[in-house]
C-alpha cells in the first residue's frame, strides 16, 4: 500500500526486528534463555501449560494446524487432537464450551482468531463467564478458563482485523484483561493467566507477534497479574499504557528526554482488576499523566485511570490529563495512520501538558 | 452420480420425484395460496383472505388426527403430536446422504431427463463471459498483491458457477446479501473491472471510501449490501431485508450467501428461524467448498451437509452441484419463485470447493493434500464444464475463447493500472459517515488532527 507506516521506526525495549521470514524463531541459546518473538513465547507458555496440567485444552478456531498467527503450532502433535483441537466457527460455543470446561475442574485455554471476532461471544463472557462464581455464592467457578486473542493495529487490518476491544471488558466485573508487551512478558502473563483462579482475557499484541524479539528464559515462570511496572523513572511526567502501544510511547519518551523533558513510563499489563497504586505513587511524583491506548478516546479504558488518578491525586495535578488514542470511528485502513496515536501525537501531548 | 443416473432409469424417477418437488410444488402447493403482497400492509384483508398465513402450514398430517382415536394424540400448544407405544430414538443420520442435483455431466452433457430451467443463447454466453472475467480478475488481482500492490485479496476460484449462475437466476431487484466471496454477483450486475480494482486499490473511486480491506465490495446500485469481514452476521440481516420486501409488495426476495463455516455462527441458526416463521422471501445459499481456513467440513459439522438443516428450522431445501451452472441456475431460478410467491424461505447448499488458498494470509498446503487441490482445479472446474456445454450446443469455440480471454485480460490489467495512479481518498472523509451528520466530538478531533498534520506532515500520506 502507498500509505507507509512509521511505527517503528527505530529499536526499542521491545528490541524490535524484523523477521517476517520466521516461523518460529528461535535462536542464540544462552542460560537457559532463548531469543523469541512473541508468537514463539507465547507457543512456548501453551507447551509449559499443557505439560504441567494433563486437564489443560487448547481450542478454537484452526488450532491444529497451529493458527492463523502460528501461535499453537506444534501442539496438537504433541498432546494428541482430543487436548488440543479445531473448534466450529461459532465464537459464542467456543467460550461457552469452555466455561463448562473450565467448571469441570479444566485449564480450558481458548482461542479467538481475532480480538475483532469475540462479540458474538459477548454474551458468554458478561452474562456467564464473569458471573458464574457470584451467581452461585461461589460453589461454581470457571476460574480455568483463559480467552486468548490477538487485537489491535497491523497497519493494513482495516475494520475488522484492528480493533482493540479492551474497555468493553474493563466493565465487567468478574473477568480479567491482561495484556502483554513483549515475548517475556507475554509468556509469564499468559502462565499466571492460565493458572489465575479467575477467567482472564489474554490480548496478544499481533503486530508484535514476529516483530517483537528479545531472550526469554525455557523455564516455567509466571509474572503476577495486577502489578504494573515503571519501565522507565522519570520526574515530569507519567506515562501509562500496555501491549504494543508502550513501544510508541518509549519512542515518545526519547524524543522528549532530548527536549529535556523526563518521562516516567508505567506498562499497566494487567487492565483490571488494575495497579492504581502504581500510578498513583507515579503521577504524585510527577504531576502528570498521559494515557495512550489505540481503543476510540471515548470510553476508552484511559478516561478510568483518568478519572481514578483525578480523584487520588487532585491536589498534585499541575495539568489535566492527557489521552493520546484512537479516534472515534470505526478502524479505518486507509485512514489508519490518521487514527493512531502515533509518537509525535504523544510527544506533542507531552510537550502541551509539561508545559500546560 | 452422472454416470449413475444414466444408467440407471429408476434413480432417474426417484430423483425426479425428490428434486422436482422443489419446483413442482410452488406451482402445486395447494397450503398456501399465493397472495398479493399490497395485501400485507392491511392488516384485516390479511386476516380475513389469507386465514391460514399466521398459522403453522406445515404438517399436512395434523388433518387426519380427527379421525384418529382420542388417545393417540396430544394436543399442545404447538400442535397435535401422534402418540406412540414405541421409543425409537430419531436417528442422528440417514441412511442416504441427501443427493445432489446436477444437470451437466462431469464431460458438460446434459444428463438425460434432468429437470432444469431452459438458458437462452444470450444469457448462457454471458454467464460463461462472467465466470471466465471473474476467473481472470481473480488471477491478476492475487498476482498484483503478491506483488505488493495491493494489501490483501482472495479469490473466488472453484466457485465460479455458484457465483454468476446464482446472479443470473435472480434479478437485479432482489437483494444480495453475501459473505465475501461471491463478486461474480457484482460482476454480473454490471458493477466494472474499473470498480472492483478502485475499491481493492482503496483509491479516491472506491465507492466505500477506502476504508474496509480489498475484496470488501458493496453498492447500493447493484443492491449488494457492503461486505464485513466477520462470518454469517450478514444473513439475519437477509431475513429482515426479504421481510421488507415482502411487507412492500416487491416482486422480488432476498439472497444471503455464507459459507459450510458460517453455518456453525449462531447468526446462522437465528436465521434460518427467523426466515421460517416470518415468511420471509429469503434464498439462503450456502457455498459449501470443503473448507473454512483450516478447518475440514469434517470438524465443522456432523449432519449431512447444510441442506438437512432446513427441514429442521422448516425450510424447503435442496442440495445442488455448485460447479453445475445449469444445476445452479436452475435451482436458483425456482427457489426465487417459491420465495416470492409463496413467502417463504429456501435454503441451497451448493457443493464446491474453495480451489484457492483461503486468502492471500493463507498457505493451504500446510493443512490439505496438494493432490485434492488439483483435482478439483482440473477436472472439476466448473468453468470448463460449462464451456463444454455452451461449445456443444454451438454458442462458443475457440475464436470467442482466445478473444474473450485476450479482452478480459487487457481490461484487468488497464483497470489496475488507472486505479493504482489515481488518489487516495481524501483526509475529508476520515470521519465522516460515522453517523449521518458529525458529533461535536468528531468536529473537535477532526480540528486537532489538522494541527497535528501541519506539525508532522512527514506522518501522513497526502490525502
Ligand atoms: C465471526 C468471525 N469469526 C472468525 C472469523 C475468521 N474467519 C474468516 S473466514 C473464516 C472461515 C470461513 O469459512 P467459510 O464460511 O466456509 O467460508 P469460505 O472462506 O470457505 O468461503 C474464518 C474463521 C471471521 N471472519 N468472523
Ligand atoms: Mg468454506
Amino acid at each position: 500500500m502507498a500509505i507507509g507506516f512509521t511505527r517503528y521506526a527505530k529499536r526499542s525495549l521491545l528490541s524490535i526486528c524484523s523477521q517476517s521470514k520466521r516461523e518460529l524463531s528461535t535462536h542464540l541459546e544462552q542460560d537457559g534463555k532463548k531469543s523469541l518473538n512473541l508468537c514463539s513465547a507465547i507457543n512456548q507458555a501453551l507447551h509449559i501449560a499443557m505439560d504441567t496440567d494433563p486437564r489443560s485444552y487448547v481450542f478454537g478456531e484452526d488450532v491444529s494446524f497451529g493458527g492463523v498467527f502460528r501461535c499453537t503450532t506444534g501442539l496438537a502433535e504433541r498432546y494428541g487432537k482430543s487436548r488440543v483441537f479445531n473448534t466450529p466457527l461459532c465464537e459464542q460455543g467456543i467460550v461457552g464450551f469452555g466455561i463448562g470446561l473450565a467448571a469441570m475442574g479444566n485449564r480450558a485455554i481458548a482461542e479467538i482468531q481475532f480480538a475483532d471476532y469475540i462479540f458474538p461471544a459477548f454474551d458468554q463472557i458478561v452474562n456467564e463467564a464473569a458471573k458464574f462464581r457470584y451467581r452461585s455464592g461461589n460453589q461454581f467457578n470457571c476460574g480455568g478458563l483463559t480467552i486468548r486473542t490477538p487485537y489491535g493495529a497491523v497497519g493494513h487490518g482495516g475494520h475488522y482485523h484492528s480493533q482493540s476491544p479492551e474497555a468493553f471488558f474493563c466493565h465487567v466485573p468478574g473477568i480479567k484483561v491482561v495484556i502483554p508487551r513483549s515475548p517475556r512478558e507475554a509468556k509469564g502473563l499468559l502462565l499466571s493467566s492460565i493458572r489465575d483462579p479467575n477467567p482472564v482475557i489474554f490480548f496478544e499484541p499481533k503486530w508484535l507477534y514476529r516483530l517483537a524479539v528479545e531472550e526469554v528464559a525455557e523455564d516455567d515462570y509466571m509474572l503476577p497479574l495486577s502489578e504494573a511496572e515503571v519501565l522507565r523513572e522519570g520526574s515530569d511526567i507519567t506515562l501509562v499504557g500496555w501491549g504494543a502501544q508502550l513501544s510508541v510511547m518509549e519512542q515518545a519518551c526519547n524524543d522528549a528526554e532530548k527536549e529535556g523533558i523526563s518521562c516516567e513510563l508505567i506498562d499497566l499489563k494487567t487492565l483490571i482488576p488494575w495497579d492504581k497504586e502504581t500510578v498513583e505513587a507515579s503521577v504524585k511524583k510527577t504531576g502528570r499523566l498521559l494515557v495512550s491506548h489505540e481503543a476510540p478516546v471515548t470510553g476508552g479504558f484511559g478516561a478510568e485511570i483518568s478519572a481514578s488518578i483525578v480523584e487520588r491525586c487532585f491536589l498534585r495535578l499541575e495539568a489535566p490529563v492527557a489521552r493520546v488514542c484512537g479516534l472515534d470511528t470505526p478502524f479505518p485502513l486507509v485512514y489508519e495512520p490518521f487514527y493512531v496515536p502515533t509518537k509525535n501525537k504523544i510527544l506533542d501531548a507531552i510537550k502541551s501538558t509539561v508545559n500546560y | 452420480m452422472a454416470l449413475c443416473i444414466r444408467k440407471s432409469p429408476n434413480v432417474i424417477r426417484i430423483l425426479k420425484s425428490k428434486i422436482g418437488s422443489l419446483v413442482n410444488a410452488s406451482l402445486t402447493n395447494s397450503h398456501s395460496t399465493p397472495f398479493r403482497a399490497e395485501d400485507l400492509r392491511n392488516p384485516d384483508g390479511v386476516l380475513v383472505a389469507q386465514p391460514t398465513l399466521f398459522m403453522n402450514r406445515r404438517y399436512k398430517a395434523e388433518e387426519g388426527f380427527a379421525s384418529q382415536r382420542k388417545v393417540d394424540v396430544l394436543n399442545f400448544p404447538g400442535g397435535k403430536v401422534a402418540f406412540t407405544h414405541e421409543m425409537n430414538f430419531i436417528s442422528e443420520s440417514y441412511e442416504e446422504r441427501i443427493p445432489c442435483y446436477r444437470v451437466l455431466d462431469d464431460s458438460g452433457q446434459i444428463i438425460e431427463c434432468s429437470n432444469f430451467t431452459e438458458v437462452s443463447e444470450d444469457t448462457a454466453r454471458k454467464m460463461y463471459s462472467n465466470m471466465v472475467t471473474l476467473q481472470v480478475m481473480d488471477t491478476i488481482f492475487y498476482d498484483a498483491q503478491r506483488q505488493g500492490r495491493i494489501s490483501f485479496y482472495l479469490t473466488t476460484l472453484g466457485e465460479e458457477a455458484i457465483n454468476i449462475a446464482s446472479a443470473a437466476a435472480v434479478t437485479s431487484d432482489d437483494i444480495i446479501v453475501p459473505q465475501y466471496r461471491e463478486p461474480g454477483v457484482l460482476l454480473w450486475r454490471g458493477f466494472t473491472l474499473q470498480q472492483f480494482a478502485n475499491q481493492c486499490f482503496s483509491n479516491r473511486h472506491d465507492q466505500c471510501k477506502g476504508r474496509q480491506m480489498p475484496a470488501h465490495y458493496g453498492s447500493k446500485e447493484h443492491n449488494y449490501f457492503t461486505v464485513a469481514s466477520t462470518i454469517a452476521s450478514q444473513l439475519p440481516h437477509a431475513v429482515g431485508a426479504a421481510y421488507s420486501l415482502k411487507m412492500d409488495g416487491k416482486n422480488a426476495c432476498a439472497v444471503a450467501f455464507f459459507g459450510d463455516g458460517g453455518s456453525s455462527e449462531g447468526d446462522f441458526h437465528a436465521a434460518l428461524n427467523f426466515a421460517a416463521v416470518m415468511d420471509a422471501p429469503v434464498i439462503f445459499i450456502c457455498r459449501n467448498n470443503g473448507w473454512a481456513i483450516s478447518t475440514p467440513v469434517s470438524e465443522q459439522f456432523r449432519s449431512d451437509g447444510i441442506a438437512i438443516r432446513g427441514p429442521a428450522y422448516g425450510l424447503r431445501s435442496i442440495r445442488v452441484d455448485g460447479n453445475d451452472a445449469l444445476a445452479m441456475y436452475s435451482a436458483v431460478h425456482a427457489a426465487r419463485k417459491v420465495a416470492i410467491n409463496e413467502h417463504r424461505p429456501i435454503l441451497i447448499e451448493a457443493l464446491t470447493y474453495r480451489v484457492g488458498h483461503h486468502t492471500t494470509s493463507d498457505d493451504s498446503t500446510k493443512y490439505r493434500p496438494v493432490d485434492e487441490i488439483e483435482l478439483w482445479r482440473s477436472k472439476q472446474d466448473p468453468v470448463v464444464r460449462f464451456r463444454k456445454w455452451i461449445e456443444s450446443c454451438g454458442w462458443w469455440n475457440e475464436g470467442s475463447e482466445s478473444e474473450l480471454r485476450n479482452n478480459v485480460r487487457k481490461q484487468v490489467l488497464n483497470a489496475i493500472q488507472v486505479a493504482e495512479k489515481a488518489e487516495k481518498p481524501s483526509f475529508e472523509d476520515a470521519l465522516t459517515d460515522v453517523y449521518d451528520v458529525r458529533p461535536s466530538n468528531l468536529v473537535e478531533q477532526e480540528k486537532w488532527l489538522r494541527d497535528t498534520i501541519k506539525r508532522h506532515p512527514q506522518d501522513y500520506p497526502s490525502c
